[in-house]
């Protein structure tokens, strides 16, 4: 809204989804603009599957509207957009070969089929039966399907949960290659470092409604000032703890507070010779911003 | 163009799958074989005590036999398949019709008479060894089966009662039980493979997302449901001839029809129960429920369509029951090509009720699919 007069590729107004007679997804207004990765984040329940779901025309919304580049969606959506979803299964006895072949006969224009194999490191795993993937693999091959239309609106959900930390990074990588192809991604997930690393915006989703959105930087900036200072408990010992630090907490062997001025803490902390070995200085995360606008754990429950 | 496309797309995918799933392939094909081969020993012996008569009816005395006795004529000429119920139908027969019975016989207990307006289906019978001699009372004559041991032994009995006939001879194969029960066993491997093939996998697909994920592209419904048909079938027809054939070969079956017509048959009622698989699987993301749907069709529809045994002694309500079944239909109509030589004019009856079912189970089916189904 604030400066984009391009038109979103993707917007809603009042997505609501109901099951049981609970709003799961509650009046929903997104706008996404065309070329950034966008990602919905927030703890299990909170309606990002059913959202994204809504978006990708495979869930009927029981309210609202969504515009695909101002129109509403249609099958034709389907050759345009590729999607990833987060439970997913391919049929039986096909090899990574076969499924490729299967998926590119779906689309009237699929993408070169060695660029997409070189794309999405596949060149190894081509003749291997896809139950027999690694975690790993699978996600890539996943997304060498939703890749297959080359498509300009890519819907990612979950793409990384249960992978090992080398297959996270290496999905991420194949995700900052489709980013830089000027594609937009719509991705969800509940990892913090994952939206941090990935996401040009977000928006946090608790309980079917947006918590706030924005750029990961400039949320934490807005909602956290300064940083959060952790000396070991040790460090004050046979010392009355400074009135600078009368409003930190004790967690575990360290001592932490919230410092809005971090230099202006740690001189007055030197001032009264608490030692600083051990000194820990970190910035607030999303998990902390999550819990600041809820009061509950992001990976709670 | 991008309908064939996508269409062979699945359709090859999925005939991958079964090419891949050995056991399943070779399980399809070792269960019917090992049903035919079974039933052929269990129900070898054909203990006939008594010898049974065909007598052809003139068509002018044929005006005064009874409304009723019309019907059980019918009933009976229907059911000389099956040797225990024909002793019991032919009896009633003979107590209703006495008089236009062949008199020099009709003082032996022993002897059965049976009546049949058509010369050329009580001929056939005597061919299949169904009946050990034919006679035409009004023309004098009888028929033997000189491949027949009983056949034999009924001619002589009748020459020794009187000598006003004049003898004819005929030769044939017997019609066994297996011959019978054979239609009877690729039917129910044809509906078990087209029910649960193409019913319990789409449900299983939809469970596990696949479904979900076609969805996803520009597939559409009907190109993926024709896909699943399609491989389907040919798998079932493919199935079908090569155990025919295997079969073939150690029992060689009794078939007086054009083999031709009985494929036409085998794919019209794959592709009928096919639509019906499809139909249960519409909507249902439940392996149970559909296996508890599935299972309520098949096992009625094998005990009912007479696939082990001939409905005609049946009360009316079971036959009637049994024509809403796509099976009957069939093994009708394949019974007729095997056993009586039918041409498709008088199979086309049952190919229409086929194929106006087909079309009513894709319509219906059509209307309820979803991908992602009920109670998520």
């Amino acid at each position: 809204m604030e400066s984009t007069h391009k038109m979103p590729i993707l917007s809603t107004r009042g997505l609501t989804k109901t099951y049981d007679g609970v709003n799961v997804v509650d009046k929903l207004d997104l706008d996404i603009p065309e070329g950034i990765c966008f990602g919905l984040l927030g703890p299990n329940g909170a309606g990002k599957t059913t959202t994204i779901e809504m978006l990708e025309g495979i869930l009927p919304p029981n309210a609202g509207t969504i515009l695909y580049r101002g129109e509403p969606v249609d099958k034709h959506f389907f050759q345009k957009v590729g999607i990833q979803f987060q439970h997913t299964a391919l049929p039986d006895f096909l090899k990574v070969n076969d499924v490729l072949n299967l998926f590119s006969r779906f689309y009237d224009q699929p993408m070169n089929r060695d660029e997409l194999i070189a794309w999405c490191n596949l060149e190894d795993i081509l003749e291997r039966d896809h139950r027999k993937l690694s975690g790993g693999q699978k996600q890539r091959l996943l997304l060498a399907l939703a890749l297959m239309n080359d498509p300009d609106l890519l819907f990612l959900d979950e793409p990384t949960t249960g992978l090992d930390p080398q297959a996270r990074r290496n999905f991420w990588e194949l995700v900052r290659s489709v980013r830089s192809r000027g594609k937009t991604i719509l991705l969800t997930t509940h990892y913090m470092d994952e939206a941090e690393q990935l996401c040009d915006e977000i928006a946090v989703l608790d309980k079917g409604t947006i918590l706030t959105q924005g750029a990961p930087r400039t949320l934490l900036n807005q909602h956290f000032k300064g940083a959060l200072i952790r000396i070991p408990v040790g460090n004050f010992a046979a010392k009355a703890i400074p009135p600078e630090f009368a409003g930190a907490e004790q967690k575990g062997d360290f001592m932490q507070l919230q410092a809005t001025q971090v230099d202006a803490t740690l001189s007055e902390l030197i001032a009264s010779g608490v030692s600083l070995n051990g000194l820990q200085v970190e910035s607030a995360t999303l998990d902390d911003l999550f819990l600041k606008l809820t009061g509950h754990e992001l990976r709670g429950e | 163009m991008m309908f064939w496309k996508r269409f062979f797309g699945v359709l090859t995918a999925r005939n991958l799958e079964f090419w891949r799933d050995k056991e399943s392939l070779s399980w399809n094909l070792l269960f019917p074989l090992v049903l035919v081969v079974a039933f052929a020993f269990l129900f070898d012996s054909d203990d006939r005590t008594l010898v049974t008569v065909g007598v052809i009816q003139e068509a002018q005395l044929s005006q005064e036999i009874s409304q009723r006795e019309q019907t059980e004529q019918r009933e009976q000429t229907e059911q000389r398949e099956q040797t225990e119920q024909r002793e019991q139908t032919e009896a009633v027969a003979s107590a209703n019709s006495q008089e236009i019975f062949v008199p020099e016989l009709a003082s032996l207990d022993f002897v059965e008479q049976v009546i049949y307006e058509d010369r050329e289906q009580a001929l056939r019978r005597l061919q299949q060894h169904q009946l050990d001699l034919v006679i035409a009372p009004g023309e004098q004559r009888y028929w033997l089966n000189e491949s027949s041991p009983g056949s034999a032994l009924a001619a002589e009995l009748l020459s020794a009662r009187s000598d006003n006939y004049a003898q004819e001879i005929l030769s044939g194969q017997a019609l066994r039980y297996v011959d019978w029960v054979l239609p009877g066993i690729l039917a129910m491997n044809l509906m078990f493979s087209c029910l649960y093939g193409v019913g319990y996998v789409i449900v299983r697909y939809r469970k596990n997302s696949v479904l979900k994920r076609l969805q996803a592209t520009p597939l559409s419904a009907f190109e993926f449901l024709l896909a699943q048909v399609v491989s389907r079938v040919w798998l079932v027809l493919a199935t079908l001839i090569i155990v025919y054939l295997i079969c073939n070969a150690i029992f060689s079956f009794v078939m007086e029809g054009s083999y031709l017509l009985l494929i036409l048959l085998a794919f019209v009622g794959s592709v009928c129960v096919s639509a019906l698989g499809l139909l249960i699987a519409a909507r249902t993301r439940s392996e149970e429920l559909s296996r508890g749907l599935l299972d309520f069709i098949a096992w009625p529809m094998l005990l009912l369509s007479g696939v082990w045994f001939s409905l005609d002694s049946s009360p009316e309500w079971v036959q009637q029951l049994a024509q809403i079944f796509p099976l009957t239909h069939l093994l009708d109509a394949a019974r007729a090509v095997m056993f009586d030589g039918a041409g498709l004019a008088e199979i086309f009856p049952q190919i229409v009720v086929l194929i106006g079912m087909t079309l009513l189970f894709l319509l219906v089916g059509a209307r309820l699919f979803r991908w992602v189904g009920d109670g998520r």
